[in-house]
């Protein structure tokens, strides 16, 4: 299975971004042969509406699960769209995400904070 | 003439002096563009109205035309379209109704239609034609509002109420004005607002004058302000607690009593020779 | 962190003079001022160092180059704001940046440049202060307010508690200012309009799921409409954290560029009890 985290930087020591759509990168990871990749994020720079833009790079990717601290409603609809599953970190490392995701350990992301006009970014 | 009252910060009583002015004036009409925060009909409590909604313009999709050329989500700036499984979706509250998307579809499998955003009311009250814009709460920038608000104001004198600050609505409400008044209060936040929609007037070259509203004895920064920049004063309103308390009822000071209609009429008329007179220098407005 | 964010829908209720009020009592070491388009706090809280300034950019605006320009008018018919003039310039307070010019110049003589809408300053000292100044007639001011709250979580201070100073009204500054504080606490008016414009930011506030106070300014200035705020609160279930009486040392104070609670008056007395209140509601578990 393809998952994709809003990660920090491009390096192999990087941390799970607190935020989804202006995250500026994602991680794509395949479970199955271990395999990594990282896409830019170009919504990171947007003056509104990052979290949709975000969303299509990431449905793109084809990710099929999404792990992330946050999402706001405007993205969660694009994702929801695509049938992707939204997942919770549980901490910013990326490889304790990634194990307890194997493990199913992982809760699906219920709080999705209101869509403040694209602005909702923290 | 087309008199815009404006004042950078909130609560120093643009309100007041438009409906006071307004309502002094004889025939005339009262426009509060202050359309978040609408408050100039509390006070003018206008009879037979007559509401207009305003819509703004938003894309609809036909997905069976759609091919997902994706040429809409690549060209809007503004991040309101994805696609998704071979359906476009569109995020009205991101839009900012540019048209771009209908414009460009080399399918023509977008078209536009109508979002309600906020209304204007026209009402009378006395010899005041009162019209007001209103915002939907939760909507973005009531600039749409504020346009047709301004679009055909009828003739004779108009008092304009300004939203607060000096941001683009501001500019929006006072683009066609013939005079602007400033309202401030004696504090150092006045001053500091003042300086602000005094330089966003500048820019648009419009005559201008200010008024010193809850003027207490001592010292006034306001009016220091003015002396200091050479700002025309056309009038103080003294600090005063009767006023106070009509005006925290929404009454009409100059409406109820003789004193304060005097103070007003006084008030309106020096602003109107100020008018006038810079509608005399200078012919072109 | 907890933030504290301070509203009032009218102006001139007094939301800053509170957050000056608020910030030197909690002895809060990190605060913001969202009012972009007419900022105040930094008149009440004087800086004694130099901010860090960076501009900021709002939406690139278009630009026409006369040179390539053949005058076919497409792009003045297809802009929505008006913001193409008769001689081909662009009206850089009416763009928008939504691109259509460019998108539809056959001759490529439209480009999208970038452009400086405000300037973002950030103080440093022991605190942290955040605030930001729009330019005068730009629109972009909801996406400046999300810029100076992330400036203020820029810098990384070992606090419980942020207080940030909010805008008027209830449109998209507003809007981007609500966006993740805990509490929001509302400095009511009794007047007629302060009511009407309370109600609508509260409606506002209700709508993206923010925990809402309420505080009553100058309360004694009409009796009867403080007591209307009052039910009002009791049937929207809003807590009221306290009132405030009318008191011209505030004035004084705001103009010696001090913050009431530095003074001895029924006013600072006053707010001392708002703020014991509005932070025991903002920690209790929601």
């Amino acid at each position: 299975m393809i998952i994709a985290i809003p990660v920090d930087d491009q390096s192999s020591e990087n941390k799970v971004c607190v935020s989804f759509g202006r995250a500026p990168y994602f991680l794509i990871y395949d479970t199955e042969n271990g395999s990594k990749s990282i896409i830019h994020n170009s919504a990171a720079s947007s003056q509104g509406g990052a979290g949709i833009k975000a969303a299509q790079t990431v449905v793109d990717s084809r990710a099929e699960a999404i792990l992330t601290p946050r999402c706001g409603e405007n993205a969660a609809e694009v994702i929801n769209a695509a049938g992707i599953k939204i997942f919770k970190t549980i901490s910013d490392s990326i490889s304790e995400n990634i194990n307890a995701f194997k493990e199913g350990k992982l809760e699906s992301l219920d709080n999705i904070h209101p869509g403040f006009h694209g602005r909702g970014d923290q | 003439m087309k008199i815009a009252v404006l004042s950078g910060k909130g609560g120093t009583g643009k309100t007041l002096l438009s409906v006071s002015l307004a309502a002094v004036a004889g025939k005339s009409t009262y426009i509060d563009c202050d359309v978040e925060e609408p408050n100039g009909h509390l006070f003018f409590k206008p009879a037979d109205i007559e509401s207009e909604k305003i819509a703004i313009r938003i894309p609809a999709v036909d997905q069976q035309l759609c091919n997902g050329c994706r040429v809409c989500t690549d060209f809007c700036k503004f991040n309101a379209l994805a696609y998704i499984r071979d359906e476009l979706l569109i995020f009205e509250e991101v839009c900012h109704s540019c048209g771009g998307c209908v414009l460009l579809c080399p399918l023509h499998a977008l078209s536009e239609r109508d979002k309600v955003i906020g209304e204007i009311r026209r009402g009378v009250s006395g010899d005041v034609k009162v019209i007001s814009g209103i915002l939907n709460i939760g909507e973005a920038s009531g600039i749409p509002v504020v346009k047709r608000l301004l679009h055909d104001i009828p003739a004779g004198n108009t008092f304009i109420d300004c939203p607060p600050g000096s941001a683009c609505i501001v500019m929006e409400s006072i683009k066609d004005a013939d005079y602007c008044i400033f309202v401030a209060e004696p504090t150092l936040f006045g001053v500091h607002n003042l300086n602000m929609v005094y330089e966003l007037v500048k820019i648009f070259g419009k005559p201008h004058g200010v008024v010193l509203n809850k003027c207490l004895p001592g010292g006034n920064p306001a009016e220091e302000y003015c002396r200091d920049k050479g700002i025309k004063v056309l009038g103080k309103i003294p600090f005063d607690q009767d006023l106070g308390i009509m005006n925290s009822n929404a009454l009409i000071a100059a409406r109820e009593d003789e004193g304060w209609r005097e103070i007003f009429k006084t008030l309106l008329q020096n602003v109107m020779e100020e008018v006038h007179h810079e509608a005399a220098v200078d012919p072109k407005r | 962190m907890k933030q504290l964010l301070i509203l009032s829908g009218k102006g001139g209720t007094g939301k800053t003079t509170m957050a000056g009020a608020f910030i030197k009592l909690a002895s809060a070491r990190v605060y913001a001022d969202c009012d972009v388009d007419a900022p105040n706090l930094h008149l009440v809280l004087k800086q004694w160092s130099e901010p860090k300034r960076t501009d900021y950019y709002g939406m690139p605006k278009a630009s026409i180059d006369a040179d390539l320009c053949s005058e076919c008018d497409l792009c003045r018919q297809n802009c929505r704001f008006e913001a193409i003039k008769d001689d081909y310039r662009v009206d850089f307070f009416a763009c928008e940046g939504c691109g259509v010019c460019e998108a539809i110049c056959p001759v490529r003589a439209v480009s999208l440049i970038p452009a400086v809408a405000g300037e973002l300053m950030l103080y440093r000292n022991d605190h942290v202060f955040s605030t930001a100044q729009l330019k005068m007639g730009s629109g972009t001011s909801g996406m400046l307010v999300t810029e100076v709250k992330k400036q203020m979580k820029s810098v990384v201070l070992y606090t419980d508690l942020a207080i940030i100073d909010g805008s008027p009204g209830i449109g998209c500054p507003v809007i981007a200012s609500l966006s993740g504080v805990d509490m929001v606490l509302i400095v009511a008016e009794p007047s007629v309009s302060g009511i009407s414009d309370m109600e609508r930011i509260v409606k506002t506030a209700q709508q993206f799921q923010t925990r809402i106070a309420v505080c009553v300014n100058k309360y004694d200035t009409n009796l009867v409409k403080t007591q209307e705020i009052e039910s009002f609160c009791h049937q929207a279930g809003l807590p009221l954290v306290g009132h405030i009486p009318y008191d011209p040392e505030v004035i004084i104070a705001v103009n010696e560029g001090r913050s009431i609670a530095d003074r001895d008056c029924i006013a600072g007395q006053a707010v001392r009890e708002v703020f014991c209140r509005t932070i025991s509601t903002l920690l209790q578990d929601n």
